[in-house]
């Protein structure tokens, strides 16, 4: 029913890479007995040891060694178990201080907001015009109660990148911990954790054409940390609850399949994109940077025209897009990161983000620029604010 | 495919009735809400023996919900005295579409107060307005039942959101039975602003949720 969906909200979520499954199946119908069995029969070695595997692909592709990572069950959870687990463990030793971006997705902002409730406290950087993070509003804001820095190495939805190794420098200098959140970067822009003292790091598998349901957090060595969720003693006794073992090994997989050349790729459609509808549709302003940008990601704001309506005729046409607008949220508000970087309600409203993936190609983006350039000038033409 | 409103809804969303600017209209009427960023501007001719609205216009800057409401609701009123279009509902309007998802009832609202602002601005341009009245709790509670719970696509006042409400010397205190940090909070706070402060003789609104 959906051979026809040009599907471009991979941020979202994407497609399965069918070697992903494969690589998933035998650990579902040949070898699922669950790691902690080791000691009882041949099958629990076998899981385990494709779980090994799985961890020490991911901690290659990050420079770290094995045991700096952590299966979870995705960015939530790995969010949730840095921050919480770590101002747990520095609460008598540090203090009650953390320090978040304005433009983090849900799992940090609203961690940092529960643990405000709880009376910590919190101070959220703001980002200039591209969603870049004021590095000496960080330095003068990091106390010496201050337990963690969490901010995010790329946006969910302006793909602003942020400067890693400046953040992670300042941290270090001032002998705080840094977590970033690199779920819209891991794997599409290199993070060396030899180089980059960043101490935690989120990174989910289903932004990577990986499975649902399962990602990691690096752990730096030696980093304080409690186990935040409570039960057996999996992971080296760091997270709760079965190894998702086919998840593991589907996320290494996703992992392997992703080369610099698709990267590339990704970016030029990124750029052709942005070019296109800047040479094509008038009135239109980009979100976020220019050049400090994932390959994955175009956000652009069409004035005087609603984003849900955009999104709506876009469907019907059979193209999958989001929108920052307060009309397609769930809790009506709109998007905090176009309202971070300093846009109004106005400019959320007629925001598009489209977002690339493996299996996009150059004739989508010609067919969703065709579309977006037809409906726009419809909706402008019913809209009480632009001028005819 | 599948769609998240009806085949009417959709319907009016891609072909929207009586669509565009009007020159020299007798009446004009522009709502928007600053929460959710929709607005909605209505025209009216209105033939002034009868007071029959003859044509009616919309212009939309919003959501599907907003420009399908906006379309039918043009349908309704077409035809119809300015007294009888002041009936509209958008209660009414969301039956005439098939209904609407609860969570967009506040954008068709907006497309119903754009059809009643532009009846106000003819009959204001018309010499039909008597003098202003003070505000008291029962002016508060109609204008509040236009603010949409969007948990229940009914109105704050309908579903029992507002617990109290008082106003003294032109400070108006709105009790909301919700947490300050619930989903909705910050959307029903900016639309109760709205709808309340625009009142000649309030200085002052607080919104207070409770917990």
């Amino acid at each position: 029913m959906f051979d026809k969906m040009i599907y471009l909200d991979n941020s979202a979520s994407t497609r399965l890479d069918e070697k992903v499954m494969d690589a998933m199946k035998p650990y579902y119908f040949d070898t699922y007995a669950v790691a902690t069995s080791e000691f009882g029969y041949s099958m629990g070695i076998d899981a385990k040891e494709g779980l090994e595997a799985a961890r020490g692909i991911i901690a290659t592709s990050l420079g770290a060694s094995a045991e700096e990572i952590v299966f979870t069950s995705g960015e939530t959870e790995s969010s949730n178990m840095a921050i919480k687990g770590v101002v747990a463990a520095l609460k008598k030793k540090k203090g009650e201080h953390i320090i978040v971006s304005k433009l983090e997705d849900f799992a940090v902002l609203n961690t940092a907001k529960n643990l405000e409730k709880q009376g910590y406290s919190v101070d959220y950087i703001s980002v200039d015009a591209e969603g870049i993070l004021d590095l000496e509003e960080l330095k003068s804001k990091i106390r010496d109660d201050t337990a963690l820095v969490s901010i995010q190495h790329a946006n969910q939805e302006i793909g602003t990148l942020q400067d890693l190794d400046a953040i992670a420098k300042i941290c270090k200098e001032k002998d705080v911990l840094f977590h970033t959140d690199a779920t819209h970067s891991y794997t599409r822009v290199p993070i060396d954790v030899s180089t980059t003292p960043v101490d935690l790091i989120s990174m989910s598998a289903h932004t990577i054409h990986g499975p649902r349901g399962v990602g990691a957090l690096y752990i730096r060595k030696g980093t304080p940390i409690n186990k935040w969720m409570d039960g057996g003693y999996q992971e080296t006794d760091r997270r709760a609850g079965l190894e998702n073992i086919p998840g593991a090994v589907g996320f290494a997989k996703a992992v392997e399949l992703v080369t610099e050349k698709e990267t590339e790729f990704l970016t030029s459609l990124r750029d052709y994109t942005i070019e296109r509808v800047f040479e094509e549709i008038p009135h239109v302003t980009l979100n976020g940077s220019k050049t400090q940008r994932t390959p994955q990601n175009a956000n652009i704001t069409f004035h005087y025209v609603e984003g849900e309506s955009m999104t709506l005729h876009l469907d019907m046409r059979g193209f999958a897009v989001s929108t920052g607008s307060a009309c397609f949220s769930r809790s009506l508000e709109a998007s905090h990161v176009i309202l971070g970087i300093g846009g109004d309600h106005e400019r959320a409203h007629g925001s598009i983000r489209f977002t690339f993936g493996r299996y996009n190609s150059k004739e989508d983006v010609d067919a969703v620029v065709d579309a977006i350039k037809e409906i726009v000038s419809q909706l402008r033409a019913i809209s009480p604010l632009y001028n005819k | 495919m599948k769609f998240p409103y009806t085949e009417k809804v959709l319907e009016h969303f891609k072909n929207p009735r009586n669509v565009g600017k009007m020159e020299n209209p007798d009446g004009k009427g522009l709502e928007g809400s600053p929460a959710c960023g929709d607005m909605v501007a209505v025209y009216l001719q209105v033939n002034p023996d009868t007071q029959i609205i003859e044509d009616i216009k919309f212009e939309s800057y919003g959501c599907a919900s907003n420009i399908a409401t906006a379309s039918i609701i043009t349908e309704l009123a077409k035809g119809k005295t300015l007294e009888e279009a002041k009936k509209i509902s958008w209660q009414e309007a969301t039956e005439e579409l098939g209904g609407l998802p609860p969570v967009k009832a506040h954008c068709s609202v907006l497309a119903v107060e754009g059809l009643r602002a532009a009846i106000r601005d003819y009959e204001e341009k018309h010499g039909l307005v008597s003098e202003q009245e003070p505000t008291t709790p029962d002016v508060l509670r109609s204008r509040l039942k236009h603010v949409m719970n969007p948990m229940a696509g009914l109105d704050i006042i309908r579903t029992e959101l507002v617990t109290k409400m008082e106003i003294n010397d032109g400070v108006v205190r709105i009790l909301i039975d919700l947490p300050s940090n619930h989903q909705f909070a910050a959307n029903i706070k900016e639309e109760v602003m709205e709808k309340i402060e625009s009142l000649w003789d309030v200085k002052e609104v607080n919104v207070v949720f409770t917990e």
